[in-house]
């Protein structure tokens, strides 16, 4: 037995709002109708993605990908595809495209993510050499040894556009040109994948699953700039990402491509693996290499940079594993090809963890240009039970949250910079009406008085009197003057502070105070918050209209502080009630009430 | 091995390619990838792991299927992820298998040559390095 065709049909919550299953049934009887029911297997499937122009069907093996299909077209598919082969093209999303030619530089793919830093993650077996040798690993690397001279790979690097990915977005080949023309013996090579923001995830997942892209990477730096030793400063809180790049290290190593004159091209370069203990501010490169030095984390002023003067005094470039990971591939393909994709200013893709109220949470690599909307909607499948779309946070403590008026703006570093964020490392966390902003906000600057060092003022106050201000308005004690107050902390120490933990700590706060500002203000002035998130300015009441007397709130109820006779309203002694929301969760009559 | 030369490592990518591409095309044999990166292992990529093993030890078909592992591919919000590749049959990625869905892909696709219902999951992105 064995079938010649295979529809998909998608399941999607979006799609199956438009007929989805409509369209699945119609499919089933009409194949059976047409008598094709033995050669033709119809299935449901999960979100595709493009929930956009839904309901989608795929067909395969042709790969004919159907959009806005109608539960009326299911008997056109069938008579056409499955039984004369013919592909219904007035269905098809590209209809101008030849089968089979869907090319990688057509970044008009339907699927909206592009792949290059993840090109091998979820394809190759990260624990085998061979794999990622065989997907045109190590190729680059060839090339550097034998074909390119350093300023070769410079000038590429240049016009590839590439960019550092750790946030910033400082040009690549200007940090290792820097370096390159430095006299010195002794120079490093130093990826950084201490990635602490919380919800980002990018760099542990490329290190799990290709960790030779990062190794190919850091032997190409060290021949360009002309170092013989690399570190990669990882969090010991990744233990399998440890593990997998203690593997391909070694085999590396065994296939003669670390070590002592590899590939016999005279070059030596060694990599040592050196675990962080997981503060945040050992992300910031300056308090990374005194952590590698041994010396607590701490960032020292800069000039001079680490390119002329980092690790243990020598030139020292240090990069993400995220702009790592680009390298290997813009040489092997070449710079003109990375440089066609993103737009005027930021080249290539980027990749998000896609994290929060969404329906498909995910690791997401897009051309830069994408916007948010597309991300959010068409990737990630739209808000987790058709709730509203509040925010979306990004580059976590560092970054702004951004309001639904600027889901539009195609991302990139400028763009992002000018509406109150920034790029950060690339997590972007999605809120829902259920979020409120001062409480998102006071969570990301308890976070931020955590982890700052406390080597600067600004920083080491700065972050606690926000807090503090915050915690006030969540209270119901804010004033109206605590809004400047805010705003002109937050500037101080983003002027003032000596790393980008402090300089950027207030973003959260002073995004959300210009996006969100009305929401502020009923905090402050009405002493309401609309999502029900600060305790202190919510009560639940039961509606006595409404109250059947169930009892399942009291039931549910942890304290318990909710009283009453079978059959009979229920009261909330509101001494007692500790504002859980277990009471407005559980009942079923709408008959408590948050107010 | 020992340590390659250049010569040596192009040899080696070559010889590999070509069984990557024999692997997917005239294919002989079935493969099942196991997402096994964090996010994988959080949602209980390694119960799905031992679980295809067991069936496959108990269906005898250990010699004909071969069971790898991968990182992750984007799709957490349906982990486990499971690629199964069979000859003759479109490539399809399951999303969300536990040890039920392990079974069912073992009798129904892998032995009865048909796709399950409601767990295929679509590969996020197309693939640059391939083509």
């Amino acid at each position: 037995m064995g079938y010649n065709h295979y529809i998909l049909v998608c399941g999607g919550t979006g799609c199956e709002s438009g007929k989805g299953d409509e369209i699945y049934r119609n499919l089933i009887s009409e194949a059976e109708k047409q008598g094709v029911k033995d050669k033709v297997q119809i299935v449901k499937t999960g979100c595709f993605g493009f929930c956009e122009k839904g309901p989608i069907v795929k067909v395969l093996p042709e790969d004919s990908f159907y959009t806005e299909v109608k539960p009326a077209d299911a008997a056109e598919i069938i008579a056409e595809q499955i039984i004369k082969g013919r592909e219904v093209t007035r269905l098809l999303y590209d209809k101008g495209a030849k089968k089979g030619k869907l090319a990688v530089e057509d970044i008009q793919f339907y699927q909206k993510q592009l792949r290059i830093v993840l090109r091998n993650c979820g394809v190759i077996n990260p624990d085998n050499i061979d794999e990622y040798i065989a997907r045109d690993g190590y190729a680059a690397l060839e090339k550097v040894l034998f074909e390119m001279k350093p300023e070769d790979v410079i000038s590429e690097l240049k016009i590839a556009g590439l960019r550092g990915r750790g946030g910033a977005g400082f040009p690549t080949w200007l940090k290792w040109d820097i370096s390159r023309k430095e006299k010195n013996e002794v120079k490093y090579v130093v990826c950084n994948a201490d990635e602490g923001d919380p919800g980002a995830y990018m760099d542990r997942s490329t290190v799990e699953g290709d960790p030779h892209s990062i190794i190919e990477a850091m032997i190409i730096c060290g021949r360009v700039i002309g170092a013989p030793y690399g570190y990669v400063y990882i969090r010991a809180e990744y233990p399998l990402a440890i593990e997998r790049l203690r593997v391909a290290l070694q085999q590396a190593r065994d296939y003669g491509l670390l070590g002592k004159n590899i590939l016999n091209s005279g070059f030596d370069f060694d990599v040592e693996i050196r675990l962080g203990a997981g503060a945040f501010v050992c992300g910031e490169e300056t308090a990374l290499l005194q952590s590698l030095e041994g010396k607590r984390g701490m960032p020292v002023p800069k000039p001079p940079f680490p390119a002329i003067q980092g690790l243990w005094g020598k030139p020292t470039v240090i990069n993400n594993v995220e702009t790592l990971a680009n390298i290997p591939v813009i040489l092997t393909k070449g710079s003109a090809w990375f440089a066609s994709i993103g737009t005027e200013t930021s080249k290539g893709t980027k990749v998000f963890a896609l994290t929060g109220k969404v329906n498909n949470s995910g690791l997401v690599e897009v051309p830069m240009g994408t916007t948010l909307r597309e991300i959010i909607f068409d990737i990630g499948g739209g808000i987790k039970g058709g709730k509203k779309f509040k925010g979306a946070q990004t580059g976590g403590p560092s970054g702004g949250i951004l309001p639904e008026s600027v889901l539009d703006t195609p991302i990139d570093y400028e763009s992002l910079t000018r509406l109150g964020s920034m790029m950060g490392s690339g997590g972007l966390i999605v809120m829902d009406e259920d979020d409120c902003v001062v409480d998102v906000s006071r969570f990301y600057m308890e976070f931020c008085v955590d982890e700052s060092c406390g080597k600067c003022a600004p920083c080491r106050i700065g972050t606690h009197q926000i807090h503090s201000i915050l915690d006030k308005i969540a209270h119901g004690n804010g004033e109206m003057a605590d809004l400047d107050k805010l705003h002109d902390i937050g500037k101080a120490m983003t002027k003032a502070s000596l790393c980008m933990l402090g300089g950027s700590a207030a973003n959260p706060s002073i995004s959300t105070i210009k996006n969100f500002r009305e929401e502020y203000i009923e905090h402050i002035v009405d002493k309401k918050c609309r999502a029900g998130k600060c305790k202190h300015l919510v009560r639940f009441e039961i509606d006595t209209e409404k109250c059947i007397g169930c009892g399942i709130c009291a039931r549910k109820c942890p304290v318990p502080c909710i009283a009453g006779e079978k059959r009979q309203p229920h009261v909330i002694d509101q001494l007692k009630c500790i504002k859980c929301g277990e009471c407005f969760k559980a009942c079923k009559f709408g008959a408590v009430l948050k107010k | 091995m020992a340590k390659m030369t250049l010569e040596e490592l192009r040899k080696l990518r070559d010889g590999k390619k070509t069984e990557l591409r024999k692997r997917d095309s005239d294919g002989k044999s079935i493969q099942v990838i196991v997402g096994m990166g964090t996010c994988g292992i959080a949602a209980g990529a390694k119960n799905t792991l031992d679980a295809f093993i067991a069936a496959l030890d108990e269906k005898k078909l250990v010699n004909d299927v071969l069971v790898r592992q991968t990182g992750c591919m984007g799709l957490c919000y349906a982990e486990p992820t499971v690629e199964v590749l069979v000859p003759g049959m479109p490539t399809v990625i399951y999303g969300k298998v536990d040890v039920a869905v392990v079974k069912e892909i073992v009798e129904k696709h892998l032995i009865g040559r048909q796709l399950l219902d409601n767990h295929i999951q679509d590969r996020p992105a197309a693939d640059i390095v391939a083509k």
